[in-house]
Formats: structure tokens, sequence, C-alpha cells
């Protein structure tokens, strides 16, 4: 009972903005943090890796973005399915702050992969399944954007963007499993539940490099989000309100 | 937990792959640094943008 009536509270944006505002520099502390222990131990600590060289480093930084690219996908495919559903205000909110950031993951993905595919492979971009499902998906969060910010009534922008994300979707398991279901140049996953190709150092440098990315994300999609509110919400009391005590 | 590297040169060049391995993490956090501050910009431009609005409809209603 308790429960529900707090999930209500909080899908509520005039709950939500000052706690989100709360929680933002904790997340960016965090991702400092993860980030500064990552670096060290990848950059610094890390061995070389025998095949690779020096060069694997860059999976430091080229699995955490491509993670969070897929991963900031999905969770904007629930808000998505949540504010067609429900018909919430914040669903459509959320989804919007977090696109920016997810393109950026996907952009992020592509140019460490094409910077790591070149000395390895000898080619920056071949079109190959795990890399062209990676490339859909940039131009999914470009299309989404697009779509969102040509339509000016919000709510039928909202559902028009949580329509192309729920068919979006289905790339992302395209992409995950792709290393698996076609023969592609690209290697394999890295991590597995069961045991890991890693070694541990490693696989600790990137596991921290995934927290800071995470936090990172948390933390600039809550930023985003508090403006989205303030200017969607602004004919309401609780944005006055909110306005007359912002200085700016 | 050594330091692996012998010297600052070596840790530079990465072993050849300097300007990949550089390249990547140089990319990324430009734009790790540039986007929140975009955000922030972004949400004072809209702050004073609303601020404005609000006074002049309080003083149309008045």
């Amino acid at each position: 009972m308790n429960d529900r009536f707090n999930l209500y509270k909080f899908a509520s944006p005039a709950t939500f903005y000052p706690l989100a505002g709360k929680l933002i520099p904790w997340f960016a502390t965090a991702s400092v943090v993860f980030g500064l222990i990552g670096l060290y131990i990848g950059m610094l600590v890390a061995p070389t890796d025998f095949q690779q060289g020096e060069g694997y480093r860059i999976i430091f930084i080229h699995v955490p973005a491509s993670w969070m690219s897929m991963f900031i996908y999905i969770v904007m495919a629930f808000w998505a399915a949540i504010g067609l559903a429900f018909n919430t205000r914040l669903s459509g909110m959320m989804a919007q702050a977090l696109a920016p950031t997810g393109a950026l993951m996907a952009f992020l993905s592509l140019w460490t992969g094409a910077l790591w595919g070149k000395p390895m492979w000898g080619t920056w971009w071949v079109w190959d399944a795990r890399l062209t499902s990676e490339l859909i998906l940039l131009f999914l969060y470009i299309g989404y954007m697009a779509l969102v910010a040509s339509i000016d009534d919000p709510r039928r922008a909202d559902k028009a963007g949580g329509l192309l994300l729920l068919v979006g979707v289905v790339n992302v398991p395209i992409i995950y499993f792709s290393v698996k279901w076609w023969n592609t140049l690209h290697q394999g996953s890295s991590v597995n539940l069961s045991k890991s190709s890693m070694a541990e150092v490693m696989l600790w440098s990137m596991l921290l490099m995934a927290l800071c990315f995470w936090m990172y994300s948390i933390a600039v999609a809550f930023a985003r989000v508090r403006t989205i509110m303030l200017e969607r919400e602004r004919h309401t009391d609780w944005v006055k309100a909110e306005l007359n005590g912002e200085q700016a | 937990m050594t330091i692996y590297w012998n010297s600052l040169g070596d840790f530079l060049a990465m072993g050849g792959y300097g300007l990949y391995v550089w390249g990547s993490f140089g990319l990324t956090a430009l734009i790790m640094a540039i986007e929140p501050i975009a955000v922030a910009r972004h949400r004072k431009t809209t702050i004073s943008r609303l601020k404005r609005q609000l006074r002049a409809e309080s003083r149309t209603t008045e």
C-alpha cells in the first residue's frame, strides 16, 4: 500500500523535480570517482594484451559506451511503453532527456570502434552485422529526436516518438547477439557470466568504467529532464513557484 | 598495484597505438565534458526565458 503510494508520488513531475535535483551531485561524484579509479587501473596498472598490445586499452571506453548506448535505448523504450499504456506525463519527458546522451554513447561506440578497428583489422569500418546494427541504433536515436522536435504538441510528440522507440527496440538484441548469429569481423563478447576471457585487472577496470558511464548518464539525464519539466509544466503553480526561487 | 609503465614517453606512445588510444579517450573526454556544460547552459537560458514570459503574463493579467 505504502509502496504504491510512493510510486505514484514520484511519477509526478512536481515531486520528481526536487528529488532529481538532490540526486544529481551524488551521481556526478560517483561517476568521477569510478572513472578515476577505472582509468588508474586500466591505463596505469593493467598489463599489456598478448595479442593486441596496448591498443586493447580502447576497450575500457568502447565497451562501456556500447553497453550504455543499448541500455539507454531499452530504458527509453520502457518509458515509451509506460507512457503509451498509462498516458503518464513523466515518461515522455524521461525518454526525451535520455535521447541525446544515448546518441552520444552510440556515436562514441562507433568512433572508438573505428579507432580500434583500424590497427587491428586494417580498416576503420566494415558493413558487418555488429557495426551496421550499432549504426542503425545511432540513426534510431537521431530519428527519435528529429521526430519529437518536429511535432509541436508535446503529448502527440511523445506518442509518435514512443511508437518509434518501441518498433526500434528489436534492434537492441540484434546488436547484442550479432556476433553469435552471424560470422562477423567483430570479436565475441569479452565478458560472460560463467567465464570471462579477460584478465581480472582488465575486467575490474572495464566494470568501473561502465559504472562511471552509467552514473554519468543518469546525472546528465536528470539535469536535462529538470529543464524539460520546467518548460512543459510552465503553466502550473509548482513551476511558477520554482521559477520565482531560481536566479538566472 | 604497481604502475606498468617505465616512463611517461612509453605511456604516451602506447606501444605504437598512441594515435588510436588517445584519439578514443580524447574525444570521449571532450564529449563527456561538453555535454554537461551544454545541458547547464540550456537550463540557464530556458529559466531566464520562462521567467520573462511569467513576468509578461502577470503584467497583462493585472
